[in-house]
């Protein structure tokens, strides 16, 4: 099986057209690889770029130059060029991803939007609510909350639906940003042993996380982000 | 989603004497794909929604579209009557204001069950219970059926239209900003309908609107129009998180934060 994620030589910059075009650099050389089964976990303070890359990787963030290959349908893509539809493919079979703050759509239920990554993937109504929910326990929500749109949960219960979401499905490749920033302890374990069970299954995943104990717990390596940092001005 | 695409445009143009309606559109569109053309007023975007629709004939370039046979068959070298037969059966299009989509003076149900009979159903019965369902499925009281949408509220209508649009089926809907007109509360409950029902149908749609919180939550895909051109493409959370285009940056960074 090939390596599930090589970043090659990717750089990334920000013109801001609103204001004269200036030119802002976030991060060039970026180059590393993860192999199955291992968690990466990005280093660096605040500003260095870390979101940044975890965002490339995922497509939400154009690239200026380099390449980002995933194997996709038994050929190698890449994501830094693939079109909108190619990457909608590789966002469902291939590469999860746990943001910062969940994104609330009006009206669904917390159930049901752990739910929808395997039943986009043609995953059983049923089935795909049966693992949400067992997923939705193993996190400690309170069952009476399943039912209801997490748009007014409190920051922890919605990252707790963030990280069911980005754990259902079995993706080879799964993107952390934070994913434990507003849990408490006995939570923060939980997703410690989940982050654990994916690396036995051989997911490979990419990550940043600012508490220094998950960090000890999970990483197999640091990425030192700064060392992909470009000085102010003088974008390569 | 199927590796034949639904809808190929090439070098579509429209001009209006020495005006540009829209210019030099190119773009495929896949089944169970949502395609979002946004962009201010007067940027082009319905006059390209109405070429692609066959409501505007363009000056230039082709549309061609993927019967259920298979075949690609160029819209405007059909005939007028093969391309009303495929707006009423295996298209949709949902009209801004939904008097223009619906007949005021019949009663909800007839103006799904007209649908219907469009497509060759003639068993009353069975048109009723359709009917229903999908007024239940649009979240119409089944005990208005008999009223006429004249006495509906706005968002009733817009949802009724909606019913009268995906009862045949249709492989492809067309919606000129949905949602406009309507207040905020009813405009979340018609999204979050359309999203749900998109995605259970499987439809590809193209939807057109200003609104990018809409574009946002409705599309896989997104096209910034302005003054008649294409500026800006990509993934829908792309092009709004990460815009390139001076335009789409002067729209992204005016919307106003809640």
């Amino acid at each position: 099986m090939p390596t599930p994620l090589v970043v090659s030589d990717v750089a990334k910059s920000f013109t801001m057209h609103l204001r004269d075009g200036i030119r802002l650099p976030v991060v060039a050389n970026v180059s590393f690889s993860i192999k199955a089964g291992e968690c990466a976990v990005l280093g660096g303070p605040s500003g260095a770029g870390k979101s940044s890359i975890l965002k490339m990787v995922y497509g939400n963030y154009a690239v200026d130059r380099g390449q980002i290959i995933v194997p996709y349908r038994d050929r190698l893509v890449d994501v830094a060029a693939a079109d909108p539809r190619t990457m909608l493919g590789i966002r469902r079979d291939m590469i999860g991803y746990v943001s910062q703050f969940l994104r609330t759509v009006p009206r669904v239920s917390a159930l049901d939007v752990v739910a929808e990554p395997l039943i986009a993937r043609g995953v059983d109504r049923t089935d795909a609510r049966d693992k949400a929910g067992s997923l939705l326990a193993g996190l400690n929500l309170p069952e009476r909350l399943w039912s209801l749109p997490p748009a007014t949960f409190s920051g922890g219960e919605q990252q707790r639906v963030n990280i069911a979401r980005g754990f259902i499905t079995d993706h080879p490749i799964l993107l952390l940003d934070e994913p434990t920033a507003s849990l408490d302890a006995k939570n923060r374990d939980v997703v410690v042993s989940m982050i654990q069970q994916k690396k036995d299954t051989g997911v490979a995943m990419l990550g940043i996380f600012h508490d220094q104990d998950v960090r000890e717990a999970v990483a197999d390596r640091i990425i030192d982000v700064t060392a992909f940092c470009v000085p102010n001005g003088v974008a390569a | 989603m199927s590796d034949i695409p639904l809808l190929k445009v090439k070098a579509l143009s429209k001009f209006y004497g020495s005006r540009i309606g829209c210019q030099n559109v190119a773009f495929e569109l896949w089944p169970g794909e949502v395609l979002a053309v946004v962009g201010e007023s007067g940027s082009g975007k319905t006059t390209l929604l109405d070429c692609l629709a066959t409501r505007l004939a363009p000056s230039t370039g082709s549309v061609e579209y993927r019967m259920r046979d298979g075949q690609f068959r160029d819209l405007y070298r059909m005939s007028e009557a093969e391309r009303r037969f495929l707006m009423r059966t295996d298209w949709g299009f949902v009209h801004q204001n939904p008097a223009d989509g619906l007949r005021m003076t019949v009663s909800a149900g007839a103006n799904v069950g007209e649908r219907l009979m469009a497509v060759g159903d003639r068993h009353y019965g069975k048109i009723r219970a359709t009917a229903t369902d999908w007024l239940g499925r649009v979240e119409i009281a089944t005990d208005r059926i008999d009223d006429q949408p004249r006495a509906f509220s706005g968002g009733m209508r817009q949802r009724l239209q909606i019913a009268r649009n995906l009862v045949t089926n249709p492989r492809l809907v067309f919606m000129d900003e949905p949602t406009g007109g309507l207040d905020v509360s009813v405009q979340a409950r018609l999204l979050d309908l359309l999203r749900g029902l998109v995605s259970d149908l499987g439809l590809a749609a193209i939807v057109v609107t200003h609104d990018l919180a809409v574009a946002r939550l409705l599309s896989h895909r997104m096209m910034v129009m302005k003054d008649g051109h294409i500026v800006e493409t990509g993934l829908t959370d792309r092009v709004l998180d990460d815009p390139q285009a001076p335009y789409t940056q002067l729209l992204v960074s005016s919307i106003l934060q809640v």
